[in-house]
């Protein structure tokens, strides 16, 4: 049965999901198309490609969560067993869940567009949910040519009031996350202290209670288990080395070693680098993580040291 | 709306109770064969409101007699009829429930501010309905004012219930508890409510000894422990209590042992450890709870804890553990103990696993609600559940006709064996998560699954659906959903004809909701005196235009039609279409942002 016209609705013909044969479709440039479509580019999706029209940027964002997916899972070594997907495993299921397919308008309130259809195509694999930790095998893509680079808050453009739950629920979900296998039975319900963990390139944001670790080097260790792909450097390492926080070299040391570097939005609404206060101070003013391409970061650097100075 | 309204609304004054052989012309005409009193006592005791309307159209004598026997109204848009009409029409009301706001606004697709006061109906209500005793807001929009005016205004009011109302604080409640001194109920649920502390409970005078219903689960603010202790001994009539999440097991238990009595039990949050005497001494006092029915809260819990439940869950018939993230062995551990269990809600961590339980043990159940226990956008992937869950429940569960289940896969093999095993479903809410997924295995779309549902389910009265649906999905809905009433759409159908099957079906049609759907203006027009006979329409995210909008407000002066308008909108386009009739015209507490047109 071909596949029927709602594909076209949000723009989203067939022939420019990179798995599909296109043999059902007439097709306009089959896999040049997708090759186009992954280009990288920063910025809400959409926003500046050409061919908006026919909805090929909401595609890009697409093809580009699932590359980005794809590259990131290929990190994951199963090891904490969190990284399941469920559903039959084909990435295309997950392209959906990523959220970011959806036209920026979605994002003003209830505009058209809205999802992408999944095609899930990998349905070598007779029970659809996997467990423990198995991570279905990547298949080939030209997606995954290129590693995304999504500026964290701008790729999430998610669909308003999609699933639809109350709002009351959902603000629940959002502080009582469900309970993980390295729950501690001890944490009473008094305060804990939730905060969302974003890594550049990561299809979905994470929530850490920042409240369960006593330094530095704890969140570190559960960040990396979390990520697996990123280090903190040798920030962990050294804790908090003076009251002035970490002087520039070791900043530099910092960033020059790692890919990845651990960043944080503060209170004022600054990104900082995390490290340069004292672990108290940091949990208290810490609103949101973020793991930044050291690339990225290089420019908080002296901020971060000025903002020291300042303190002291 | 729940009652028929003549266009022109009558006004007929209270006939003469002893009709003397020289009174008017009343015994001339052919007049009902009881007196007045009489039919008024026959109709007091009818409470369905579909009866009352049916009774009202009889003749004028019915019509009367039943007016004035009404305690009851329930008005489900605030904006259909208004305070003056209604109290015209019904001067002896007790008891009102007033729904306000589209239903699509929970989930934040109707901006702030955009209506559904109580104050003008609280205003007419002061005047008219002075013995008011109830009332129960649903997406209304209510302040702190209206709350002292409630609560100063009805010397005998008993019952407030506010559900996903907002525009208030717990400031506004300490009106209420301080002045009501007749108090049963107070049901506060998932408002958005200014919580700023929990005073208000230490506002119920000592003497205060009513309450029979106390439902704070929503507020998040501490309030007194030890007044709410005094409060709960005092009460000897309480059936329902819901705490917070801030209430500790040991408080807990300090409760359920002056209220054992208790018919419903909301906890806190359980995640406190206990020492094997508080352990046992908890088990001792929900052992003590002959009469619970419902259990809900569930805050944080641990696999220690639940156990303690156990004795208590023999009587249980609703087990609402929607805010516990149950992993599937510590629900399949506690459902072994609730074989009574009708209705139950649950968060998808339980997994399929946690459903093949619910399967073995609840042959009773009627009623299942599966959440999600994250948000599927936001956190890491969990395996949620699947068409196998739903499959397992339906195979052990043959008195299942209402569920609401949110899953990231579904098939329409699946879904058809389901409707086979429960064929009676009334409510049959569907939520495969990402827009338009496809059967996962055949790769098609949800069609037939629909198609098996409102074939099979003939008494279907609400559907919600989802993953990718073609017209065909709506073809089949228009022709065989004969008893729907309700149905929700998203991300679905192929063109103009979809909805336009639905509209030319669907006799008993009465709220439609929809939203990003390839449905333009030929579509809203194609039966557009169906909406009349419906209660609203919404349509957001769709093709619909603002020329299409002004045409059916031209052809239909009874109805309401309103566009909500977004900055950044063109003004071509009429992103957010709220539609419905109404006798009290069109609105004149509108914002500037929703236009009637």
């Amino acid at each position: 049965m071909s596949v029927p016209l709602e594909h076209d609705y949000i723009g989203l013909s067939s022939e420019a999901v990179p798995s599909m044969e296109g043999s059902e479709r007439s097709s306009s440039g089959g896999l040049n198309l997708n090759l186009k479509a992954t280009e990288l580019r920063l910025g809400l999706p959409g926003s500046e490609s050409p061919g908006r029209d026919n909805g090929v940027g909401v595609l890009k964002s697409l093809l580009v969560v699932s590359g980005a997916k794809r590259g990131f899972s290929d990190a994951i070594d199963g090891g904490s067993g969190k990284w399941v997907f469920s559903g039959n495993g084909g990435s295309e299921a997950e392209l959906g869940k990523g959220g970011n397919l959806f036209s920026p308008r979605s994002v003003n309130g209830g505009g058209k567009g809205g999802g992408c259809e999944c095609n899930n195509q990998n349905t070598g694999l007779g029970s659809p949910v996997l467990k423990d930790g198995v991570v279905p095998p990547p298949s080939p893509k030209p997606l995954q040519e290129k590693k995304p680079q999504l500026s964290a808050p701008a790729a999430k453009a998610q669909v308003v009031g999609w699933p639809p739950i109350r709002s009351f629920r959902k603000n629940s979900m959002a502080t009582h996350s469900p309970k993980n296998d390295d729950d501690a039975e001890g944490k009473s319900g008094s305060g804990c202290l939730y905060v969302k963990v974003s890594m550049d390139g990561a299809p979905y944001l994470r929530k850490v209670d920042l409240k369960t670790y006593g330094s530095y080097m704890e969140l570190s260790s559960a960040l990396e288990k979390m990520f697996s792909c990123f280090t903190i450097g040798q920030c962990s390492s050294h804790g908090v080395p003076s009251r002035d926080g970490l002087n520039e070299s070791r900043l530099m040391d910092l960033l020059s070693g790692s890919e990845y570097v651990l960043t944080y939005e503060d209170k004022d609404g600054d990104w900082m680098l995390v490290g340069d206060v004292p672990w108290e101070m940091f949990t208290e003013s810490c609103k949101r993580l973020r793991i930044m391409k050291s690339s990225e970061a290089i420019g908080l650097a002296p901020r971060a040291m000025e903002k020291c100075k300042n303190r002291n | 709306m729940d009652f028929s309204l003549p266009t022109e609304p009558m006004n007929h004054k209270r006939k003469n109770p002893d009709p003397s052989p020289d009174s008017d012309e009343s015994t001339t005409q052919l007049s009902s064969p009881f007196p007045d009193e009489v039919l008024e006592r026959v109709l007091s005791l009818l409470n369905s409101r579909k009866d009352r309307n049916s009774v009202s159209l009889v003749c004028k004598d019915w019509y009367d007699a039943e007016r004035w026997s009404r305690t009851h109204v329930f008005i489900g848009n605030c904006y259909s009829v208004s305070p003056e009409i209604l109290t015209r029409r019904f001067p002896n009301i007790r008891s009102v429930t007033l729904k306000g706001k589209p239903r699509f606004s929970d989930f934040d697709l109707v901006p702030p501010k955009w209506g559904a006061y109580v104050h003008s109906w609280l205003l007419v209500f002061a005047t008219k309905y002075h013995f008011l005793e109830e009332l129960r807001l649903k997406r209304m929009t209510v302040s702190d004012e209206n709350l002292k005016l409630l609560a100063l205004s009805f010397p005998n009011f008993k019952a407030l219930s506010l559900l996903s109302c907002d525009g208030f604080s717990t400031d506004g409640l300490a009106s209420i508890t301080t002045h009501c001194k007749n108090l049963t109920e107070l049901d506060i649920q998932e408002n958005d409510i200014d919580d700023k502390s929990g005073k208000w409970l230490s506002c119920f005078p000592e003497n205060f000894m009513s309450l029979e219903v106390l439902n704070f689960a929503n507020l998040n603010s501490d309030v007194n422990f030890e007044a709410l202790e005094r409060l709960v001994s005092r009460c000897k009539s309480l059936k329902v209590l819901k705490v917070n999440e801030n209430m500790t097991l040991e408080q807990l238990h300090r409760l359920l042992v002056l209220a054992p009595h208790l018919r419903e039990l909301g906890t806190g949050s359980l995640l406190q450890e206990l020492t094997p005497r508080q352990h046992s001494e908890l088990k001792s006092a929900f052992n003590n709870c002959k009469n619970l029915n419902m259990l809900s809260g569930f805050y944080e819990v641990t696999s220690i804890f639940l156990p303690v439940l156990y004795p208590a869950c023999t009587s249980l018939t609703f087990l609402n553990l929607s805010y516990a993230a149950l992993r599937s062995d510590e629900l399949s551990n506690l459902l072994v103990h609730c074989p009574l269990l009708q209705r139950l809600w649950v968060l998808d961590s339980v997994e399929d696993e946690g459903l093949e339980a619910v399967g073995s043990n609840c042959p009773l159940l009627e009623e299942l609600r599966v959440f999600p226990a994250s948000d599927p956008f936001e956190d890491e992937i969990l395996h949620g559940v699947t068409e196998a869950g739903f499959l397992a429940v339906s195979y052990g569960c043959k008195k299942l006709h209402y569920v609401l289940y949110f899953c990231r896969q579904m098939t329409n093999a699946a879904v058809a064996t389901i409707v086979q095993n429960c064929p009676d479903f009334t409510h049959f809410r569907l939520c495969i998560m990402n827009p338009r997924q496809p059967d996962y295995q055949t790769n098609e779309p949800m069609d037939e699954a629909f198609g098996a549902v409102v074939k099979t389910c003939t008494k279907l009265r609400r559907l919600a659906v989802s993953g990718l649906l073609t017209d065909l999905t709506f073809e089949y809905i228009g022709k065989y959903a004969n008893n729907l009433e309700t149905l929700s759409v998203a991300f679905a159908g192929s063109s103009d004809r979809g909805m336009e099957c639905v509209l030319k079906g669907c006799p008993k049609l009465r709220k439609l909701e929809i939203r990003d759907c390839p449905f333009g203006n030929a579509a809203l027009l194609s039966s557009f005196r169906k909406y009349e006979s419906m209660r609203s329409l919404w349509m957001s995210g769709c093709k619909v235009t603002m020329d299409g909008c002004r045409l059916l407000a031209q052809e239909m002066p009874r109805l309401n039609v309103e566009v909500i308008r977004e900055c950044g909108n063109d003004g071509f386009q009429a992103d957010k279409l709220y539609v419905y009739r109404s006798v009290a015209g069109p609105r004149k507490d509108a914002p500037s942002f929703v236009l009637t047109l």
